[in-house]
């Protein structure tokens, strides 16, 4: 398998460059695109890999509380598009929406830590994961119930689609922002976990939970400081992910969660740094990728086939490098 | 774990000291979840389904039941027993809940919610309030939530002799009046039963009339099981010898059987519709048992297999330009001969699916196998892959299997193919669960790496549960391809391996029986309730919650899981079942799901 992954990229890479079908300006584009959607991986990423490093549980509905995040954005943007704020103060009314979104996400994350995993936290094996499952299933539907099944368009102000120019190439409004309100967030978060007393906390309770405990860290806490902070990241990747792809819906925050996932483990499951850079380097494989490698060995319409790069880099690394690029290796008794 | 858990338990004593708070708390809950099933629509959708017409619709049911609910609560975890000390908290709760609904009826009569939530549209504000207007109506319903709160408090303490056919009578009378289109397609045979379905029946449901009568036959006969029928029965059935004892179950069980047999063709084709696809989810979940239930290993990625068995009947035998006949020397197979070969075709990509994903373990390997499916789906429905395998548009015109000229075309028909299919595989099943193989499957389950020091073979063991688990869901990929007779990569989403995996959750992990109650709880009860459907995804999610917290071990656990499950809690906390339900409850998960 891994021969002939490699045959695929080394050949589809000599025969995409041989036929020089794509210029310098569309191969920045596609970085650019991969580096936007890479940031909100990179966001929801964070989430999971935090998670997971405190309480060894995959919390399968971090997509989906990203969608929350980018729903309740959702009914504040339409608001403000409505009564003209959102094009007289962009900043403003920007700002305004990252707020709600945040403070819903935070908000449903925490709910869900409480209700719905506090109750696993000293149980091993596939319960935990199950029910995360079933919490996924729960936001979904909720949200389908109560906002419809209907994809909903987000507001498109003029202002997004105006491009400014970089080293000469034209980039979208939007996705310049996206890409610098993602690594704002996640410069915020990197401050917390390592300059404040509860990221110190953070840190020895994902190293060892029960000597933390010892040493009169109120795990409770910090689990619940680590949903929060999450959450608040997820808020910020689903209003940058509706405002890239211009649209919501109930079931928009499942690939993004999955692939978002896989990054997390790229960069090394448990490590901060680990999560960003696998995000991004995610979010440039899946945009390059199928110009790159699939439409060198004559694949037609190799964009279908995103999705099927991310996922076999995700199995990939699960199979070759389940420690990732960043992460220190597990021990085989993984919990 | 010990000193959190006293922790809590502590301060829990110590909030039910007073029951005003306790009365308010239970109110609240009660309330949100009334707030909760109005807002995301569930109540407006039941609400157009009668119970007795013209008097109650399924949604005045479920409110009811919120009233009833909180008193029955408030009088189940009671200090005392007597009625009087009650009262005023059942009054309390019922009250309070009914409050948070009155609440939820002013803010939709100030702000105009229904730009956001889509249902809370003025026609809801007049159910919610009786059709009485607007202050009148939000007053009676925290009145009558009040009473149905006392009242669900005085039928939890009345004797059971009281209780009971009250509770009876009442199932009786939504069960015939929920399901009365299909009672009344039932009930057209011969002129006795057809008089007797127009006596209680009116065409768009049950009557008023009907509805006492039904209440009366139920109650009364469970009142009579209870007090007369139930001590003889039992009496007479102690004083067999064994072996007629066995005989008398195994008669049981042969009637059970024969009913169900019959039973579709008594009810009509759209029953045997229902039941043909109850069926197909039993072969997949009686698979998918085999990798989870036994062998451990969590696989999300299941459609997978049921789609190479859907694909594979469809190329051997479809009259269509993508089946393999119409562009290779093959010869355009029958669905006999073709369905072996669709299941062996499942099983290579199910071993397949195991190599990669043999190194993987627990957690990952859940994420890892979803990914594998979604690969499948995605390369199906690529154009890279529509010359051979019909891209979106799928493959059409599969022909129904014959046998000697008789075309199964009927869903009946094919409802037998399958209960066939499904008998043969739950005898491999079964065998294979207390073969050499299947005990191997276990000790991996439990522990991989004492497994593999005991001289287990995890590569083969692994591959197999694999290979076999994705048989299983091959032969219902390949009934479902003539049952459809045309497939589209659509058909085969991820939903459908949560489908599985919920259904055999909340049956019982590693138990047949399980598997059949969970498919017909999870897949044949949203179908009869057509416009429930929608909310299926909902039921599952709740359903993995609720079961992972309160029921590890399933609806119907296998025998092996509850000893292992007793086991478990016995050895925290000794026979005491009170203090293991409190207490030992994360143990019991660890012991049941591991």
């Amino acid at each position: 398998m891994r021969i002939g992954v490699v045959i695929v990229i080394v050949g589809g890479t000599v025969g995409t460059l041989i036929k020089g079908r794509y210029g310098a300006a569309q191969w920045f584009d596609f970085l650019v695109f991969g580096l936007t959607i890479g940031s909100v991986y990179a966001l929801v990423a964070l989430g999971y890999t935090m998670v997971y490093g405190v309480l060894r549980l995959i919390n399968f509905a971090h997509g989906d509380i990203m969608m929350t995040g980018a729903f309740s954005g959702y009914f504040l943007a339409s608001h403000f598009a409505e009564s003209g704020l959102l094009d007289r103060s962009p900043v403003l009314a920007m700002l305004g929406i990252l707020a709600i979104a945040i403070t819903t996400s935070t908000i449903i994350a925490l709910l869900t830590e409480r209700l719905a995993y506090r109750p696993f936290r000293h149980v091993r094996g596939l319960a935990p994961l199950i029910c995360a499952i079933g919490v996924s299933f729960f936001l979904e539907q909720t949200f389908r119930g109560a906002f419809g099944s209907g994809i909903r368009a987000y507001p498109d102000p003029k202002w997004q689609k105006e491009a400014i120019s970089i080293f000469g190439f034209n980039v979208p409004l939007v996705e310049a922002l996206v890409v610098i309100a993602a690594l704002a967030s996640m410069l915020i978060l990197y401050l917390i976990v390592q300059r404040t007393r509860m990221g110190m906390a953070m840190r020895a309770v994902s190293e060892d939970a029960d000597a933390a405990a010892l040493m009169g860290i109120d795990v409770d806490k910090v689990v619940v400081f680590t949903f929060a902070l999450g959450g608040a990241m997820a808020g910020v990747a689903g209003v940058c992910y509706a405002f890239v792809f211009k649209q919501v819906y109930f079931f928009m925050g499942f690939t993004p969660g999955i692939k978002a996932f896989g990054a997390a483990v790229l960069g090394g499951i448990g490590s901060v740094p680990g999560a960003m850079l696998g995000g991004l380097f995610l979010g440039v494989v899946e945009s390059i990728g199928p110009a790159l490698f699939l439409d060198g060995i004559g694949i037609a319409a190799p964009y279908q086939l995103r999705d099927l790069i991310a996922f076999t880099l995700l199995i990939m690394v699960l199979i070759f490098r389940p420690y990732g690029i960043m992460g220190e290796r597990m021990s085989k008794k993984r919990a | 774990m010990s000193y959190a858990t006293t922790n809590r338990a502590g301060r829990l004593r110590r909030q039910e000291s007073s029951p005003t708070r306790r009365a308010l708390n239970v109110g609240l809950i009660f309330g949100a979840i009334g707030v909760y099933i109005t807002v995301v629509g569930i109540l407006p959708l039941l609400d157009a389904r009668w119970i007795v017409v013209g008097v109650v619709s399924l949604g005045d049911a479920v409110l009811i039941t919120i009233g009833l609910g909180a008193g029955v609560v408030i009088a189940t975890r009671r200090t005392s027993s007597e009625f009087r000390s009650l009262l005023l908290p059942s009054l309390l709760a019922g009250g309070v809940a009914g409050g948070v609904l009155v609440l939820l009826t002013l803010a939709m009569q100030l702000i105009d919610l229904r730009r956001i939530f889509i249902v809370l549209s003025p026609a809801l504000l007049r159910t919610l309030t009786f059709g009485l207007g607007v202050p009148l109506g939000q007053a009676v319903l925290i009145l009558a939530a009040a009473l149905l709160g006392a009242l669900g408090a005085a039928l939890t303490l009345a004797p059971s002799s009281i209780r009971r056919p009250v509770v009876v009578g009442l199932v009786f009378v939504i069960v015939f009046g929920v399901f009365q289109e299909l009672i009344q397609i039932m009930m057209q045979f011969g002129e006795f039963i057809g008089s007797l379905r127009e006596a209680i029946y009116t065409w768009e449901g049950l009557s008023p009339g009907g509805a006492v009568a039904i209440f009366i036959v139920g109650g009364g006969g469970a009142l009579l099981w209870t007090s007369l029928l139930r001590r003889q029965v039992h009496d007479r059935f102690a004083r067999l010898t064994a072996t007629q004892q066995t005989y008398a179950r195994a008669g049981r069980g042969v009637l059970f059987i024969l009913l169900l047999v019959l039973f579709p063709v008594v009810a009509g084709s759209y029953i045997g519709q229902v039941m043909l696809l109850v069926g197909l989810y039993i072969l997949m979940g009686m698979g998918l048992n085999l990798e989870v239930g036994l062998a451990g290993l969590l696989d999300l990625g299941f459609v997978a297999f049921f789609a190479v068995g859907a694909y594979a009947t469809a190329l051997l035998t479809a009259d269509s330009p993508h089946a393999l006949a119409s562009y290779t020397a093959l010869p355009s197979l029958s669905y006999w001969a073709a369905m072996p070969i669709a299941v062996i075709c499942s099983v290579i990509v199910g071993v397949l699916f195991g190599i990669p994903v043999l190194g993987v373990r627990g957690d990952y390997l859940a994420v890892a196998t979803m990914g594998l499916g979604e690969i499948v789906r995605v390369v199906v429905q690529s154009d890279m892959a529509a010359p051979l395998l019909g891209g979106a548009q799928g493959i059409l015109q599969i022909p129904k299997p014959t046998i000697g000229g008789f075309e199964l075309a009927d869903p009946v028909d094919l409802f037998y193919l399958t209960l066939g299919a499904s008998a043969i595989a739950a005898y491999f099943a079964w065998r294979l669960e207390n073969s050499r193989l299947g005990r191997a499957w276990m000790a991996v389950r439990d522990d991989e790496d004492v497994a593999q020091a005991l001289g287990i073979n995890l590569v083969k063991v692994k591959l197999l549960a694999y290979g076999l688990g994705a048989a299983f869901a091959g032969l219902a990929g390949s009934i479902f391809a003539v049952m459809l007779t045309s497939i589209y990569p659509s058909s085969f989403q991820l939903l459908i391996s949560i489908n599985v995996l919920a259904l055999i959750i909340v049956g019982g992990m590693g138990s047949l029986p399980g598997v059949v109650l969970g498919a017909v709880a999870l897949v044949g009860l949203p179908e009869l309730l057509r416009e429930f459907g929608e909310f299926r995804f909902l039921f599952y999610g709740v359903a993995l919650i609720v079961m992972m917290r309160l029921k590890p071990e399933g609806l119907w656990p296998s025998a092996t899981r509850r000893r292992e499950l007793r086991a478990a809690a016995g050895g925290d906390v000794p026979d005491d079942s009170q203090e293991v339900a409190a207490a030992g409850s994360p143990s019991a998960v660890h012991g049941a799901v591991k």
